[in-house]
């Protein structure tokens, strides 16, 4: 049976070309960073010429890119080193007020329960933005819950469930005008990880202070992130040991992956510059977002208009995910589900709920999401088996 | 192919057993909602049967069920009617979430509850019955 993988939000394969730059750099090439020996001068070389290449895909400067091991690590870095670095500054602006902070309320979990931790640990003031139905962050609600200790402002910018875009350059320009008026200033930071496959990435055109990055979301290996972090930004690091990455992140740098992150932007980059790969994927998205409509009692999740490529996200009533999951599964076709029943914490989705869904109409969703390889005969083959699987669910259940 | 569940499970997941509805039915028991996801449907037609030593007893005949949920909800009640078919209502109500979870096998422990979801089911299904035969008798 050909398998068919639409979880890229997930999770997507190491490019062949990026596996093979990164396997010098395991036994053959397998310094220390820090050493002064050829050995580790090797290594050091990789990283920074690596560094470098990642900081002309962010526009940025190298020193800003700081390797983390992953996207959930620079989330909490961010979040956790900026208010950190700002306690005692703020107490004295502020009187001692604790430093406040927006975010919005369907973030990854990264974001999201690292600012409910501060917050039940008394750190923080954080005050959660609500989506609106289509899953977009209004402007006004952002500008309407900065407050004088406000320090830091966070908003993902593509939602990994839904796949809405949100307006990150817009905030990031309300913001800086905003600071133009103000002592405290207000940081910005946003989880990019689901966008560098299909977005503007420029840390630049963003205005942006903070960005976070994931190289497994782009055809690179687990195991490694990044934070850029903006010349002067004050961040408290968050492991402590020796002087690597600039002192914002201790330990030896991960040399392999940092050169297989690297390879998979250099390779994201000439495959935009290209075609134009977002047409493409979007033309058998929306082929796949129409075919599943077509089944009765069903609808999509997210603004249409303002969304990724990649993604398809569609509740059907009475019909649960997991079990919708299992089905495909035996079909060969992998997608995934907002379903209480898959979460493990038996929640049904943040992201939904706070776009305003019932519980009950969370459990029949489910996400597919696109990759480069995806074919029009997969998307086919899905719409082939879709109508029967929930007509087969809706007859076990007992409502009608 | 790594899976999820236990082949028991898939097997009650791929062709469930005792599926759908009785009409006029002796008992009918609902449980769990729809805002946790799982929700089930038993329905049963109860019998009564002379045993050698001359009592009579009451058994149920005939078990359905209808089921929202996940995988491991559906193998679950599947396997709880398959349990209690053809069993006196005294026997049925000793059935146990822990005799359910054990023939459904391999599952993540998250999962539990559908076994008791099913255990809670049957008794449901029995209450029902029990309720309605006294009101008619008090009749």
């Amino acid at each position: 049976m050909n398998k068919i993988y639409l979880d890229h939000s997930a999770t997507t394969p190491v490019d062949i070309d990026v596996m093979e730059a990164m396997l010098p750099y395991f036994s053959e090439k397998f310094g220390n960073a820090s050493s002064v020996h050829s050995f580790g001068q090797e290594a050091r070389s990789a990283v920074d010429n690596a560094r470098h290449q990642i900081a002309e895909f962010l526009n940025c400067k190298s020193t800003e890119v700081i390797f983390t091991s992953g996207g959930s690590e620079a989330d909490n870095l961010a979040i956790k080193g900026i208010i950190e670095a700002f306690t005692p500054d703020l107490n004295e602006i502020t009187n001692k007020k604790k430093p406040h902070l927006i975010t919005s309320a369907f973030e990854h979990h990264a974001v999201l329960e690292t600012v409910k931790e501060l917050e039940a640990d008394g750190k923080i003031e954080a005050t959660l933005i609500k989506p609106n139905r289509d899953g977009l962050i209004e402007l006004s609600d952002i500008e309407s819950a900065i407050k004088k200790n406000t320090v830091l402002v966070s908003i993902m910018y593509v939602n990994n469930e839904i796949g809405t875009v949100q307006p990150i350059r817009a905030i990031g320009q309300l913001i800086e005008k905003i600071n133009k008026e103000r002592d405290q200033r207000i940081f910005f930071h946003s989880d990019a990880v689901q966008a560098a496959e299909h977005f503007n990435m420029n840390v630049d055109y963003l205005h942006v202070d903070l960005l976070t990055m994931s190289a497994h979301k782009i055809y690179g290996p687990k195991g490694i992130g990044l934070l850029y972090i903006h010349s002067g930004v004050p961040i408290k690091h968050q492991i402590i040991g020796g002087g690597q990455e600039y002192k914002k992140r201790a330990g030896t740098e991960n040399v392999a992956s940092i050169v297989g992150f690297a390879k998979a932007l250099e390779i994201l980059n000439t495959k935009s510059k290209i075609i134009d790969d977002n047409k493409g994927i979007e033309k058998l998205r929306d082929k796949l977002i129409d075919g599943l409509l077509k089944i009765p009692n069903s609808f999509l999740n997210g603004s249409r208009k303002y969304r990724s490529p990649a993604n398809v996200n569609i509740s059907f009533i009475n019909a649960e995910g997991e079990a919708i999951l299992l089905n495909l599964d035996m079909e060969g076709i992998a997608a995934s589900t907002g379903s209480a029943c898959t979460s493990g914490s038996l929640e049904p989705s943040h992201v939904l709920i706070s776009m305003g869904l019932k519980p009950e109409q969370c459990h029949g969703s489910i996400r597919f999401t696109l990759g480069r390889k995806t074919t029009e005969a997969e998307i086919d083959k899905v719409l082939q088996v879709m109508p029967g699987i929930i007509e087969k669910l809706r007859k076990m259940s007992p409502f009608k | 192919m790594e899976s999820l569940y236990s082949d028991e499970i898939m097997d009650h997941f791929k062709n469930p057993r005792n599926l759908g509805e009785i009409e006029n039915a002796d008992g009918v028991g609902t449980v769990g909602n729809p805002n946790c996801g799982d929700v089930m449907k038993i329905y049963i037609k109860v019998l009564s049967r002379k045993l050698v030593s001359g009592k009579k007893e009451e058994y149920i005949a005939d078990i359905k069920f209808q089921t929202l949920g996940c995988g491991a909800a559906i193998a679950s009640s599947s396997i709880a009617t398959e349990l209690v078919k053809g069993k006196s209502i005294d026997q049925a109500l000793k059935l146990s979430s822990k005799q359910i979870a054990e023939r459904m096998g391999k599952f993540p422990p998250a999962k539990y509850h559908c076994s008791i979801l099913a255990e809670d089911g049957i008794r449901s299904a029995i209450k029902d019955y029990r309720r309605k035969t006294q009101s008619s008798k008090s009749k």
